[in-house]
């Protein structure tokens, strides 16, 4: 049958162009991959080849029209044998022109949220029972144990980062897991983080439970590629076929007088991106009992750690199986005052605020976001609800801050409830300087969220 | 790469009937899924990029022979033949191709993005060279469970020379991973020829310096694809670690829909196709050998031409996904 060549489309953006030469010419025979015809495009001229083969019955749109509209019939073919007679039926039946995919479906807009709240529900468990006996470990231990307790639970979990290994961890997280598991499991790689970064990822979707090391975040930029794009991206381009279950860990933010390379927060890059969960605890059995989620976990999970916590002691429960859910904040205080939200070595500041604070009169509810992706929002509204303040804390810069995403989320869901403008307590808008007392005032103090806290309390 | 006449004999001696008519019918549903894919692009029926494989169709396919249930591959952007060669149906990937329901990512994907667990074809990825370490990952994880399946990791001679290619290489080497680098050498990274992009042209040859062994293969031969692949792969699940081929290859399309095509002469496309074409030269060697006729050839024909065209109506058909489907896959859940 007779069929129709249409003005084609040569770049996802066109809509028309100029049939700029036919190098065919009626009643000659072309084979698939023949040139038929050189075509301009708003970028290029570019050179049109035939798919089917068969003989130039007609030529409709003349060599040198422009403006011609993709999918106009410029030509007629014909196969072997048939006569022009057979045009006319090619002309009857013109290709239906396909329908753009993006204007094709209705899209009926979702109904607005609804602007009244009732006081959002949030689990407010205990995170371990009553009565249950403590210990007093570091954050450094308590990482140490979350993994090694999961990688005796599991046989595809394994370990790999520069020094995790017969070095026993460039910070020693990671001491004496080679001894309790083996070469074959705890890896030290060459210094090439975006190549290992890959391979563990490739390995993830091989079956495998990856847990990265990186000696610090700063160090993850080589390997930021793999992390968005390969690990975080992939359950949904493959239509949930297959996606990256692991974890990448490591210091993250400043540690101490290490300069401006070695000293940045990304938790709101992170936090950014589809696909990813993240999280950034505070205490040590945050650290174990969130390491141990974060393994089990059939998602990429970002760990965010910080050198300076990794000595400090905390309580952790000594429990077999210690485990703490994502999205769900810990309140360390409650007040009807002010409510203030960080997360990581944030907490230090909130916490030393509050205490300062309730010398003062000035009760702060004191909240630990823990994971930032999910994020309990509700935890923050329903605190917002009691106290109508709130002042956020973090370490990282501050446009496109953490503290940004919440306060606007407050506003959205809180309005009417706030007594006062969201403070975001943060970084300072610099580079991390080296000297000693510069560095100092580059962070967020405790006297900046005393202020903040202040300010929005009108006192 | 010097131009002669369609040949294939130092490599014929061992191969049955059946087995070039295989080949010759698995590049040839390439090749016509691929003029397809042209046509449904120019209609405005595929949408973004679309890199077509035309003129490459021996690398999969060799090497796709050389393969065994359980080995893996994975490979860039340029992906419909790899996907074909290892036995994914093409109206899935034609499907996805036009972002409908029924292509293998639901719609998600597109030409870029698409993976098959079952055949355990790993992407399909976007961005130049990272689908190298991932490769080696891949590899990294048949190691680690202790079994002796082998990873195709394809890359082009434009990937060859990001930094991540030999990252990988070196770990693929001290770790022993069973993973073949596939150097699909077409000698135009986009518009940059290989001659203007580096001074060592010879890409395999790069291995030496991470102990990495391998060799250089006429990818217009695929029974020469073939030999080299049986080999890399006994390389690797004798547990021998990595090896690469550097199979010298030609892409008759442009990098992309949108390829002007000014950076090499029609004359020396038409000459590559004329002289050294892949599926000519197995028709050719079916038809001298007598392993078939004419007939027989046309018939291969109609069957293919078929199966294309059905799996274009499965394309066209298929219902756009629906839009609860822009919220899912997002997360994994934690299975009970």
């Amino acid at each position: 049958m007779a069929t129709e060549i249409l003005m084609p489309a040569l770049s996802p953006t066109m809509e028309e162009g100029t049939l700029a030469k036919w190098l065919v010419k009626e009643g000659d025979t072309v084979s698939s991959g023949d040139i038929m015809a050189e075509i301009e495009t708003d970028k290029a001229t570019m050179e049109f080849e035939a798919v089917d083969e068969g003989i130039v019955g007609k030529i409709l749109i003349e060599g040198g029209t422009e403006g011609v509209k993709v999918n106009t019939a410029i030509a007629i073919l014909l196969e072997e044998g048939e006569d022009a007679s057979a045009m006319e039926t090619a002309s009857q039946q013109p290709a239906s022109a396909p329908v753009p995919a993006d204007k094709a479906q209705s899209s009926e807009d979702a109904p607005a949220a609804g602007m009244a709240h009732p006081a959002p529900e949030t689990d407010t468990t205990p995170d371990w029972p009553e009565g249950t006996a403590l210990k007093q470990q570091t954050v450094r231990e308590a990482l140490r144990d979350g993994m090694s307790e999961e990688m005796r639970r599991d046989d595809t979990v394994f370990l790999m980062g520069e020094e995790v290994a017969e070095y026993q961890g460039a910070y020693k997280i990671s001491q004496g897991m080679l001894d309790e598991f083996g070469a074959k499991r705890v890896i030290d790689t060459p210094i090439t983080e975006h190549g290992f970064a890959g391979i563990a990822t490739g390995a993830s979707f091989g079956g495998l439970r990856p847990i990265v090391e990186f000696m610090t975040f700063n160090f993850a930029m080589q390997a930021i590629d793999h992390i968005i794009n390969s690990a975080a991206k992939t359950l949904y381009m493959s239509g949930g076929q297959m996606g990256a279950p692991m974890v990448f860990r490591g210091p993250n933010g400043a540690a101490a007088r290490v300069g401006a390379q070695h000293s940045q927060d990304y938790a709101a890059w992170y936090m950014q991106i589809p696909g990813l969960k993240v999280a950034m605890p505070y205490s040590a059995s945050d650290y174990k009992g969130l390491m141990k989620t974060a393994i089990r976990d059939p998602n990429p999970v970002i760990f965010l750690e910080n050198e300076i916590l990794y000595g400090r002691t905390f309580d952790v429960p000594d429990m077999d199986d210690y485990t703490v859910p994502f999205g769900k904040a810990r309140i360390w205080r409650e007040g009807d005052d002010v409510t203030i939200v960080s997360f990581g070595i944030g907490m230090t500041y909130a916490l030393e605020a509050a205490e300062k604070l309730a010398e003062e009169g000035i009760n702060a509810e004191v909240i630990d976001l823990r994971t930032l992706r999910p994020m309990d929002t509700p935890a923050i509204i329903k605190s917002v609800m009691k106290t109508n303040r709130l002042v956020t804390v973090e370490e990282g810069w501050p446009q496109g801050s953490v503290g940004s995403y919440i306060s606007s989320v407050v506003m959205q869901e809180a309005f009417d409830y706030l007594d006062a403008p969201v403070i975001c307590c943060t970084g300072k808008d610099v580079p991390m300087p080296y000297a000693a007392n510069l560095e100092k005032h580059a962070l967020v103090t405790t006297a900046e969220v005393i202020e903040a806290v202040k300010k929005v309390t009108y006192k | 790469m010097a131009a002669k006449k369609p040949s294939a004999k130092k490599n014929q001696s061992n191969v049955s009937p059946e087995e070039l008519l295989a080949y010759y019918r698995d590049m040839l549903l390439i090749r016509r899924f691929e003029e397809k894919a042209g046509q449904l692009y120019g209609m405005g029926l595929i949408g973004g990029f679309c890199h077509l494989y035309i003129g490459q169709e021996a690398v999969v396919v060799g090497l796709e022979a050389a393969a065994k249930e359980g080995d893996k591959r994975i490979t860039s952007y340029r992906d419909h033949g790899h996907m074909l060669a290892c036995g994914m149906d093409p109206k899935g990937v034609m499907a996805e191709l036009t972002g409908r329901e029924g292509g293998y990512s639901k719609g998600k994907g597109g030409s870029m993005h698409m993976f098959s667990k079952e055949k355990h074809f790993y992407g399909g990825h976007g961005i130049v060279a990272a689908q190298v370490p991932l490769g080696a990952g891949l590899a990294f994880s048949d190691k680690y469970k202790g079994n002796d399946n082998v990873t195709f990791t394809y890359f082009g001679d434009g990937a060859a020379n990001q930094g991540q290619v030999y990252e990988a290489y070196n770990m693929a080497e001290i770790w022993d991973l069973p993973c073949i680098f596939v150097i699909e050498n077409n000698q135009y990274a986009m518009g940059t020829s290989t001659q203007r992009s580096t001074h060592s042209p010879s890409y395999w040859e790069r291995g030496a310096a991470y102990g990495i062994e391998g060799e250089e293969v006429d990818g217009m031969d695929v029974l020469a694809v073939k030999a080299a692949g049986e080999k890399a792969v006994a390389h690797c699940r004798a547990g021998k670690g990595p090896y690469i081929l550097e199979i010298k290859t030609y892409r008759y399309r442009g990098h992309s829909m949108s390829d002007p095509a000014k950076y090499r002469t029609r004359e020396e496309v038409q000459k590559m196709r004329d002289e050294r074409d892949p599926i000519e030269a197995i028709r050719t060697m079916l038809l001298t050998g007598k392993h078939a006729t004419e007939d027989d050839l046309k018939a291969i024909d109609k069957e293919i031409k078929a199966t294309v065209n059905e799996s274009a109506e499965f394309a066209k058909e298929s219902p756009e996904p629906h839009l609860d489907e822009l919220w899912t896959d997002i997360y994994a859940e934690l299975e009970a």
